[in-house]
């Protein structure tokens, strides 16, 4: 039974691809076969955040147009040799991928895949709607911030109904992953709470990612932060969303400030 | 007196006006062709009755008599002919119907039987959140919503708003110019309230009710905001 899993937030920056290479991975070391598809065409970052952008050669355009055919465009991870990345254009722009062309992707992608992770670009705009459209599940990354929940908000009503799912009347099951929670911050009451957000939203909760330099180092060294520290803070809540996702019941850790005197030295020796 | 003589003149007022006629386009041979009329008014007798019909004869070359002769036919029918059209002037009488030029094709939809009307329900009930974006715009009544409305979220009611949650976006009630239209909700942190045109934006609203029930009205020309206990 393949999922279809869409990564999307309405707002940019907030960790939509950081968390699909995250989960990604994390869903492939549990030992699923799991494909992310960058549907962020003209401004691919998915390929960086996976280390695998000097190995692209067709992409998901070419797969859409019928240029290229699905294996050729397919990468596999050189860490996880069950984690795939279907690639985005960045030569091209968002109109160039069709509902058919689209929709016959991903019914292929499913019969070779357990979990098809569509990393959405921003905004509301065709292309986070095709990276929706056809999902079973959506994760809606989200900050601390009102502007982000409220684009949240929005990106919710239209897996409600833009989606494939719910126009034949079914549901697309949701989950709120909350990045980017800086727990110093949130004990002096500089973020909305976690209660806050949830309220707003309506919506289950998978996980809290501690803001962390652990993220954006993974980053730039192209790997998955599930894979670059695998102790760290982030890689343990992603590592933990990713059973929940898989429908395991593992308690919500709420990231707390580190007050260790060890903590504290070496913070200030990073800093 | 000649003032008086003019003001007994009646004005000869001439309007236009258009209407639906039936075309009959009869083909050769025309016996065939009133066959076919024949089979219809056997289907649904009083299909033509009281419809005005005009003749087209455009397709088929008939002379005086024959025009003549199928007008009888129609007429035994109970097809009333109101004109003729595609024929020149020369070939029809005095007595026959007039000559019309210039019309226009248009639909005619079917009259379909008259369904038992079931009479609406004057409140649309909703019972999932209203999202950031979403509308939802019920003119004929009452809007119930079991969930929040969300900042950016827009709610349009002719008649009452009923919120079982937080609105955080805007409420618009008896925009028909209800007056007596009521906005009410679990916890109002509103962007903007609406009643008939008046209206008040978060701003406005007192802060002491701010994330507390609360209800909207119109009291003379101005919104009043009261706790709801």
């Amino acid at each position: 039974m393949a999922k279809v899993l869409v990564v999307t937030s309405g707002k940019g920056g907030v960790g939509k691809t950081t968390t699909t290479a995250a989960l990604g991975a994390a869903l492939a070391q549990r030992g699923d076969k799991v494909v992310v598809v960058d549907f962020d065409v003209g401004l691919r970052n998915l390929d960086l955040v996976m280390g695998a952008e000097r190995r692209v050669v067709f992409d998901l355009i070419n797969v859409v147009q019928g240029v290229a055919k699905l294996p050729q465009a397919l990468i596999r991870d050189k860490r996880l040799e069950n984690l795939w990345l279907l690639p985005a254009s960045q030569t091209r722009d968002k109109d160039a991928l069709t509902e058919e062309g689209v929709g016959k992707v991903i019914d292929e992608l499913r019969t070779r895949f357990d979990w098809v992770i569509c990393d959405s670009p921003a905004g509301i705009e065709r292309g986070a709607a095709m990276a929706m459209r056809f999902a079973d599940e959506a994760v809606i990354v989200t900050n601390p911030e009102v502007s982000s929940v409220r684009d949240s908000d929005r990106i919710i009503g239209m897996l409600d109904s833009k989606t494939v799912r719910a126009e034949k009347g079914e549901r697309v099951e949701k989950h709120i992953l909350i990045t980017r929670y800086d727990p110093s911050r949130a004990a002096r009451g500089e973020m909305l709470t976690i209660d806050d957000i949830l309220e707003i939203l309506a919506t289950p909760l998978l996980g809290i990612i501690p803001e962390s330099q652990d993220v954006l180092k993974a980053s730039n060294v192209g790997t998955p932060v599930t894979l670059s520290n695998v102790d760290g803070a982030p890689a343990r809540a992603y590592i933990d969303a990713a059973r929940r996702l898989c429908g395991d019941t593992v308690k919500m850790q709420v990231p707390t400030e580190r007050k260790g005197f060890m903590d504290r030295l070496l913070r200030r020796r990073a800093a | 007196m000649e003032a008086a003589a003019k003001s007994q003149r009646q004005m000869v007022r001439l309007r236009g006006r258009s209407y639906v006629a039936f075309v009959f386009a009869p083909t050769v041979p025309i016996l065939d062709w009133l066959q076919e009329i024949d089979a219809t008014i056997a289907r649904s007798p009083g299909f033509f009755a009281g419809r005005p019909v005009v003749v087209d004869l455009s397709s088929v070359d008939l002379s005086q008599s024959g025009i003549s002769h199928l007008l009888t036919s129609l007429q035994d029918r109970n097809i009333r002919v109101l004109g003729i059209e595609g024929v020149e002037a020369a070939r029809l009488t005095p007595s026959m119907p007039p000559l019309l030029s210039g019309g226009r094709s248009c639909v005619i939809e079917p009259s379909a039987p008259k369904k038992v009307e079931t009479k609406k329900p004057t409140s649309l009930l909703l019972e999932s959140p209203v999202r950031s974006g979403q509308t939802v715009i019920f003119p004929e009544g009452d809007i119930t919503i079991l969930g929040s409305v969300g900042s950016g979220a827009e709610i349009v009611a002719g008649g009452s708003i009923h919120v079982y949650g937080a609105l955080r976006g805007r409420a618009m009630a008896g925009v028909n110019g209800y007056t007596s239209a009521r906005i009410y909700c679990q916890k109002i942190e509103a962007e903007l309230l609406a009643i008939d045109g008046f209206y008040q934006t978060a701003d406005d609203i007192d802060e002491a009710l701010r994330g507390r029930p609360a209800q909207a009205f119109l009291q003379g020309n101005a919104m009043r905001i009261t706790e709801l206990n």
